[in-house]
């Protein structure tokens, strides 16, 4: 178990990612549009894992397409590190909920590919992708092909190749919505363990309370019709901590109150959007 | 506790969507032919056909040998196969690397698509007589026809395969860092060679039709020119014979290019058993 300093502080200047002011309008085509994302403004922290919750509809995968720039904000801007994202770019990597291997390539093609397209050095290439492979745990498979894979191996092939490549920030679409429930709570504390290894900055999407509560240092609560951040919650009763046993932190004093709360809200939204 | 014995029990023949095993399958094939041959030779020995117009079997293959042997069969085979795989190589150098790049940009699409779909519903075979006005009696023809009996399904399937690989893989390859042209080249391509081979061996088999359509209209060499001499002099069996190498190649060429598929994509797996 280890400890991480959080500086949440909304709009420090010091922030990895900004959202700021960010709208979306979708055109459905003879003139007619659809607001899918009517305000989002916040930030993510360096070293931060931000989850984004909302039920669906509320335009959380939009919001993480932006920050990957493969969407762009009607109006709005956001910026990481400083610098304004104009398009998809390798320091943004993305891990997306249906499986994305490369069916050609195994584990290692796989994990190498992103390196390979950007011309990493042959020994550095090799080694970076032993190492992430062992970080997913995937050891022993290197050779084998995607499609001998369990969905969970997959996931985990999918996070080391995104990491590999060494992006400043991981964005994760629902990474473990396709998974069975076991699976999802192995993936989520393997997931810590990377955070705390890699020292990466990840944006995770999700509709799963409780794992926008174990996993967030921050959650970004979005309502629906239309899309909005509806409330920023630092999950407090953590004390600015991660744990690495998923069974701990649902023990924990105060993860219940949170978890209402956020249920409360959830239900808030359902019953507006009935109407 | 059921009975040891109860497991060997045979399963009913007739199952719903169970997969039969491959010895299964293969006697069932055996079984087939043999029924067609059987009942093809019963009638003829019994004097039920006229010999003249329906040979009988055992007659059909040794005019095969005879001809491969002694009447230069062989080397119609030859020119035949020779105008099959060298027309169809033709129109895969230009229909595979178009399709893709039609399939990945829909610019490129926009531009070739309105004139392909024309294209497809044009009989290859109504080009026959300017063919044979722009190209006199020489190979040209034969190969435009060809090309153009199978180009333009081949482009038109092969770019449908294209657009359907999946949108996920593409925007994987774009965070990252990958550039339009490498994720065509290392994401869209692997992704459908698989089923541009499938393609190829499909539309391989529309090419032996139009072969024997060029061959028979407009040819002196081949085994379909072969066949229309063989008509002349009321040689039947000889005509039968013909069938019966068409069939076989046609085969032969569906089997090499399973087996190719199997070879370049070994990571495909087989859901069968």
């Amino acid at each position: 178990m280890s400890e991480v300093s959080q500086a949440t502080t909304t709009g420090d200047v010091a922030a990895k990612m900004v959202v700021d002011g960010v709208t979306k309008r979708f055109s459905l085509g003879r003139g007619r549009e659809i607001q899918a994302i009517a305000e989002a403004s916040f930030t993510v922290e360096e070293n931060e894992i931000c989850t984004i919750l909302g039920s669906s509809g509320c335009g959380k995968s939009t919001v993480l397409r932006m920050m990957a720039g493969l969407e762009t904000p009607t109006t709005g801007v956001l910026r990481l590190d400083g610098h304004e994202i104009s398009g998809p770019d390798r320091e943004r990597g993305m891990v997306f909920q249906a499986y994305t291997s490369f069916d050609w390539l195994t584990v290692r093609g796989n994990v190498e590919y992103g390196m390979r397209i950007n011309g990493l050095p042959k020994q550095e290439r090799q080694d970076r992708t032993q190492e992430f492979i062992n970080l997913v745990h995937l050891d022993g498979f290197e050779d084998a092909y995607p499609s001998q894979l369990s969905g969970g191996m997959k996931q985990r092939v999918a996070i080391a190749r995104t990491l590999a490549n060494d992006p400043s920030l991981l964005l994760m679409d629902e990474p473990f919505g396709a998974l069975d429930a076991e699976t999802r709570w192995h993936m989520q504390e393997l997931l810590v363990d990377i955070a705390e290894t890699a020292n990466t900055t990840m944006v995770m999407v999700t509709h799963d309370i409780e794992e926008a509560i174990y996993l967030g240092d921050k959650i970004v609560f979005m309502s629906s019709h239309p899309g909005r951040v509806h409330k920023i919650i630092v999950p407090e009763f953590k004390q600015g901590k991660r744990y690495r046993s998923k069974e701990e932190v649902l023990e924990l004093e105060g993860y219940r109150a949170l978890e209402r709360e956020i249920m409360g809200l959830m239900q808030e939204q359902g019953a507006k959007g009935e109407h | 506790m059921t009975q040891p014995s109860s497991r060997t029990e045979r399963a009913p023949w007739l199952q719903l969507r169970k997969p039969v095993s491959s010895r299964q399958s293969i006697i069932s094939a055996l079984f087939i032919w043999t029924l067609f041959f059987g009942v093809w030779e019963g009638m003829s020995l019994a004097g039920m056909v006229n010999d003249l117009l329906v040979p009988a079997p055992h007659a059909v293959i040794a005019t095969l040998f005879d001809m491969l042997a002694n009447r230069g069969l062989v080397s119609d085979i030859i020119i035949s196969v020779w105008r099959v795989v060298f027309s169809f190589g033709i129109a895969c150098a230009i229909a595979v690397p178009l399709a893709i790049a039609m399939g990945s940009f829909p610019a490129i699409e926009a531009v070739f698509n309105p004139f392909v779909s024309a294209w497809r519903y044009l009989p290859a075979p109504s080009f026959i007589p300017i063919l044979l006005m722009w190209f006199g009696t020489g190979e040209t023809p034969k190969l435009v026809l060809l090309v153009i009996g199978v180009i333009f399904f081949l482009i038109t399937i092969i770019m449908d395969h294209t657009r359907e690989v999946r949108t996920e893989l593409i925007e994987t390859g774009l965070t990252l860092g990958a550039k339009r042209w490498t994720i065509v080249r290392t994401i869209v391509l692997p992704a459908v060679l698989p089923h541009v081979m499938t393609a190829m061996r499909q539309m391989l088999a529309v090419t032996w039709t139009y072969l024997v359509i060029a061959e028979i209209v407009a040819s002196t060499t081949g085994i379909g020119a072969m066949m229309m001499r063989a008509r002349r002099f009321l040689h039947t069996d000889e005509i039968m014979a013909g069938i019966v190498v068409i069939g076989v190649l046609g085969l032969s060429f569906d089997i090499l290019f399973r087996k190719a598929h199997r070879w370049f994509f070994p990571y495909i797996q087989e859901r069968r058993n």
